[in-house]
């Protein structure tokens, strides 16, 4: 692997750009690892870094069923932040933040991180009250967070619609401004880069079609499109598609799958340098380095494995969004796609072990994952290697909805589809 | 966009419904054990492919009914009056 430096890039600049080697090996399949991870995702390859770096667990392969990258991590709208209220989710969310902030250098590849801070808009004193809850919450657990004016909005965000005849007017706001955004697909890529230079086989093209287990119920491998492989431990990271492979050990989840899509316009010139989010609009929004204006909204609104959604949603996201910025209006719209979210009875993650020996899951994301990505990685490493959770995610254990320990950050019960 | 054929109005926009989770889920006793009403309110199917779900027509008639729908392609297969609803004249 060539490390990736000032002086590599001049060296090469001189080369003619020609001598720069393969960033992953493209691995065929062994017969046996120590552990298996099924999704080659943002979390699938997070996980198989930290099981090589921080557990010394290099045979390990990752299955992905497309390519590398290919589902959710390269749907999303990008957006890092850890403003949450309740406890457990601050606590994760927050490491997961600080593995961002050093993460270019971690992996030796730039993941872009801009932390550009996220921008709640408050559209209402009821609303003010909440945020100023949250905002509190999240400094007593060690999370920068600042209520802010009117006039501060102004100034962070001048083309933001914050007159008093707004479809949605604007009474303040709470702003995380470590949070920002990150170059979604270069997470991807730095992981698989930095995961198969500590021995890690990626495999793409494979799917598993079936979990093998012995006679005491115990995984010892799985089969896949290319061929059965054997192992100790297999791993679920496939979001989206959590129940299929489920299915496959008769685990019944507290999951069901929607389509949330996302869309950018065609780009322009620097206008917009914070994330703005507002929920009474049901928006989010913020500009890619390309200059695109990049928004999403709620989800379809009923279940769906389909990676593509209805206008009616594209509609209502374009209508919020040109209701806050006006201007907005006047740009074309370039693309739209969806992704599959698994969405929770409570609308939080699920990382822990399953009742079938040798068996772990990540899931759960809801609208979460790419946020989640360094730290679900690296607490789901600690989960399989210890066979045990790790303390972060001991609060999203499968068996929360038993015990009635639901982690319900909206607080609007086991109705997915409003998380 | 898609058509929903409502049982008591026939075909109408899909912005016209909201879904309301999957049907035949059958309601335990309110004595039954704990088990059987975790899996009452949190566990789901979640099928890929063929399902059948409630839906109901917020915007029409405000009835409750059953969709048969493709989770991947959806394309809606059949509608039904939910059991004991009497069928529109």
């Amino acid at each position: 692997m060539t490390r990736y430096s000032a002086l590599s890039l001049i060296r090469q600049g001189f080369a003619g750009h020609t001598g720069w080697s393969r960033a992953w090996r493209d691995a065929a399949p062994q017969d046996h690892y120590d552990v298996v991870i099924v999704g080659g995702g943002g979390h699938g390859l997070a996980t198989a870094y930290y099981l090589a770096r921080n557990h010394g667990l290099t045979r390990v392969a990752v299955l992905e069923k497309g390519w590398l990258g290919g589902g959710n991590v390269g749907r999303n709208t990008t957006i890092v932040r850890s403003n949450y209220l309740l406890d457990a989710n601050a606590a994760f969310y927050e490491h997961g933040l600080k593995l961002w902030e050093g993460l270019s250098r971690d992996l030796n590849f730039n993941v872009m991180l801009s932390p550009r801070g996220v921008l709640n808009l408050a559209h209402t004193d009821a609303q003010m009250e909440s945020f100023a809850r949250r905002g509190n919450a999240m400094r007593l657990n060690g999370i920068d967070a600042d209520l802010v004016d009117l006039p501060s909005i102004r100034r962070l965000a001048p083309l933001l619609d914050t007159s008093a005849e707004a479809r949605f007017p604007v009474v303040g706001g709470l702003i995380q401004r470590r949070a920002g955004t990150a170059r979604h697909d270069a997470v991807a890529w730095g992981y698989a880069r930095a995961a198969d230079a500590l021995g890690v086989d990626l495999i793409q093209g494979c799917e598993v079609t079936a979990i093998e287990r012995d006679g005491t119920g115990a995984v010892t491998g799985v089969e896949t499109t290319r061929g059965r492989i054997g192992c100790e431990k297999v791993g679920l990271c496939v979001a989206g598609h959590t129940t299929q492979l489920a299915d496959m050990v008769d685990l019944r989840l507290p999951i069901e799958s929607h389509v949330l899509q996302a869309m950018v316009t065609e780009p322009v010139k620097p206008c917009l340098d914070t994330v703005v989010t507002s929920g009474a609009a049901h928006c989010y929004i913020s500009q890619t380095d390309k200059g695109e204006l990049v928004f999403g909204g709620d989800l379809d609104g009923y279940p769906s494995y389909a990676q593509r959604g209805e206008t009616a949603l594209i509609e209502h996201v374009c209508a919020a969004a040109v209701a806050l910025f006006p201007a907005f209006s006047r740009l074309r719209l370039m693309r739209t796609w969806g992704g599959i979210m698994d969405m929770t009875m409570d609308g939080s993650p699920i990382i822990d072990k399953t009742p079938v020996p040798g068996l772990y899951l990540n899931g759960g994301w809801c609208y979460g994952g790419f946020k989640a990505t360094p730290a679900s990685g690296w607490c789901f490493a600690h989960t399989i290697a210890h066979d045990h959770p790790h303390p972060l995610v001991e609060p999203f254990a499968l068996d929360r909805f038993a015990r009635g320990a639901t982690l319900d950050e909206k607080g609007v019960g086991p109705t997915p589809v409003l998380h | 966009m898609m058509l929903i054929p409502c049982p008591w109005c026939g075909p109408r926009p899909r912005v016209e419904f909201s879904y309301g989770g999957p049907a035949d889920r059958a309601r335990p006793a309110d004595d039954a054990p704990l088990e059987d009403w975790t899996r009452y309110v949190y566990e789901r199917d979640n099928p890929k492919g063929a399902a059948r779900e409630l839906w109901r027509h917020g915007a029409g008639c405000r009835q409750w009914f059953v969709l048969e729908r493709d989770t991947v392609t959806h394309a809606v297969a059949a509608s039904h009056p939910l059991p004991g609803a009497e069928v529109a004249p």
